[in-house]
């Protein structure tokens, strides 16, 4: 009670102090900058939505910014062109089957030897750690060659199997953020769990994965933002004739293979941008307080 | 405890392991092998020593030193750019403005949408600007290629970066800004002597996350430019991936740069580390 009254006076008195006059003049001024800013952060994404709308021969660089009014309207057009001819719903199949996959199997098995990790001490578990800090430093380029001639021969090169392939390249920053958290859980329960009968399987899923839920939620989601925009890899591994994703079929249709075909491709674009934006706005607190946990153990 | 899981290692960390060893670790190792090789395909491979790591700065550079110097530029200039922005905006936001969670919301979205995605809308936008200004489109000119990558990579990682230091000023204790206001410190005097220092931690973290994502920024360049015209608006990632592509004679060249680019990673890192740890000691 006493805590309570003590903070809200000292609220109170912080109101008071920055709410003098000048300061809620300063408010409503940055206020009103910070929409306007809004306005423009948004405009690009905005822009993308708009041109789905139009005619092909209306989205050119000197007509990007008129709106589909009258003839240059479309309606979906774009939306059933690119869904039809673009293969687009396959290409949305794949990154969704590879990131689903993908993320379930690093959670699952990272929290497993995170937890393996920092309960057996010895030389494998620090030089395991170690390796995994390693493997974030390391840039991508580093690997892309040898590690797409790997997938290939061990035939990892499908969308059914590459998660392996993201397993290990992902599991560096899932084991870190996993033995970070594992580190200041007591192992008090653990031990108790033994005593009853519990054998480390079940110890892991009854006592300790409950636990570990918070970290898994924000690692699943740095990994998610990670596996469902990445191009390179999938790019490298895959066999770009039977397989694309989305930023591989993104890529694929605006580079040089004649002329660009706009319209679709906006409508390509706004589908798959649209669920990520419902995504987000539903489960904004998760992503942002993964984003701070992430950061403060990185 | 220790010994009781100990013989279930086979569960628990072989899948791990299995898949860390065949994504990360014999890849690298292979890797580092090879940029001592000279080859075309991975069936002829002849020991050269360390002429690829000579002929990278000679006969095979293509651009490699020109990307270097590019790509420092652009990291200095997007970090500084970003952080003090970003700081700006978290500081104006934990001011319990109206709005904020909605600005808060808009800043952070380009983050969810992947670098080849954002790098098309932003080809489209600047291209449609440039061409109302009667200017060379980003393509046909490097200068436009550059600034338009620095414009898109602030506006993608600004969000990013307010996130952790909205984060970080929410952590400064009440009571220690009240004494201050107690005391007589102004707005200003309050922000440089009290907010600063205690967020410098979000700052060293910002920096460094800012510092390797412009070094390491791929997918942006791609979309946006593809390093035209002629190679001269790509940075050292984008080079070794064209290297790998375009001169298929060269492919133990592009591993030896992929190496070095490597060590650069590295050596920035452990700057960061140095002054991460060197705080620690301060406080």
């Amino acid at each position: 009670m006493q805590k309570n009254a003590k903070k809200a006076i000292a609220e109170s008195s912080m109101m008071a102090g920055n709410m003098s006059k000048g300061g809620r003049t300063l408010n409503v001024v940055l206020s009103v900058v910070f929409a306007l800013l809004c306005l423009v952060w948004i405009y690009p994404v905005a822009l993308v939505l708009i041109n789905s709308f139009k005619v092909e021969t209306a989205i050119t660089t000197s007509t990007i910014f008129n709106l589909p009014l009258g003839e240059t309207f479309a309606g979906v057009d774009n939306y059933v062109y690119g869904v039809q001819k673009m293969n687009f719903l396959s290409s949305f199949g794949y990154s969704l089957l590879i990131t689903v996959t993908s993320v379930a199997l690093i959670i699952l098995c990272c929290s497993m030897c995170a937890w393996f990790i920092t309960r057996v001490n010895g030389v494998f578990s620090k030089v395991m750690y170690m390796l995994c800090v390693f493997s974030m430093v390391v840039p991508f380029q580093m690997v892309m060659f040898t590690l797409s001639k790997t997938a290939d021969s061990l035939g990892l090169n499908t969308p059914f199997n590459i998660c392996i392939i993201y397993l290990g390249f992902g599991a560096g920053l899932a084991v870190f953020m996993f033995t970070g958290f594992m580190r200041s859980v007591p192992v008090a329960m653990e031990e108790a769990a033994m005593i009853d009968g519990c054998n480390p399987l079940q110890i892991f899923f009854k006592v300790v994965f409950p636990i570990l839920k918070p970290t898994a939620i924000s690692t699943a989601i740095l990994e998610t933002m990670w596996v469902w925009n990445d191009y390179l890899l999938p790019q490298l591994v895959l066999d770009i004739k039977k397989y694309m994703t989305i930023p591989m079929a993104v890529q694929y249709f605006q580079g040089s293979f004649g002329r660009v075909e706009m319209g679709p491709m906006m409508a390509c674009i706004t589908i798959t941008v649209i669920p990520i934006i419902i995504l987000y706005l539903c489960s904004q607190k998760y992503i942002i307080e993964g984003v701070i946990s992430g950061a403060v153990k990185g | 405890m220790g010994n009781y899981i100990k013989r279930y290692w086979p569960v628990f960390v072989l899948p791990t392991l299995a898949a860390f060893i065949i994504g990360f670790i014999w890849p690298f190792i292979w890797g580092t092998y090879l940029s001592f090789f000279s080859f075309k395909t991975l069936s002829k491979t002849t020991f050269v020593g360390f002429q690829n790591y000579i002929d990278l700065f000679g006969k095979a550079n293509f651009g490699f030193t020109d990307a270097l110097g590019r790509t420092v530029i652009f990291t200095a200039i997007t970090s500084v750019l970003i952080n003090v922005i970003a700081f700006f905006i978290a500081l104006a936001l934990t001011r319990k403005l109206k709005g904020s969670n909605v600005f808060r919301t808009v800043f952070f979205l380009p983050n969810l949408i992947g670098g080849i995605v954002l790098g098309f809308t932003w080809k489209t936008l600047l291209n449609g600007v440039l061409s109302g200004m009667n200017m060379e489109l980003l393509a046909l000119n490097a200068t436009h290629g550059f600034w338009g990558l620095v414009i898109l990579t602030c506006w993608q990682q600004i969000g990013y970066m307010m996130v952790i230091y909205i984060a970080g000023l929410q952590n400064v204790p009440g009571d220690i800004l009240e004494a201050a206001a107690i005391d007589g410190a102004t707005p200003l005097q309050t922000l440089v002597k009290i907010k600063l220092p205690m967020v410098m931690p979000s700052i060293t973290i910002c920096a460094f996350l800012t510092l390797t994502n412009s070094f390491k920024l791929f997918d942006q360049n791609l979309a946006l430019t593809g390093g035209e015209p002629n190679g001269t608006s790509q940075l050292l990632a984008l080079n070794i991936y064209k290297t790998f592509t375009e001169y298929p004679k060269f492919k133990g060249v592009a591993q030896a740069k992929a190496f070095v680019f490597f060590l650069m990673v590295v050596a920035i890192s452990l700057i960061q580390l140095y002054f991460t740890k060197r705080k620690e000691v301060q406080q």
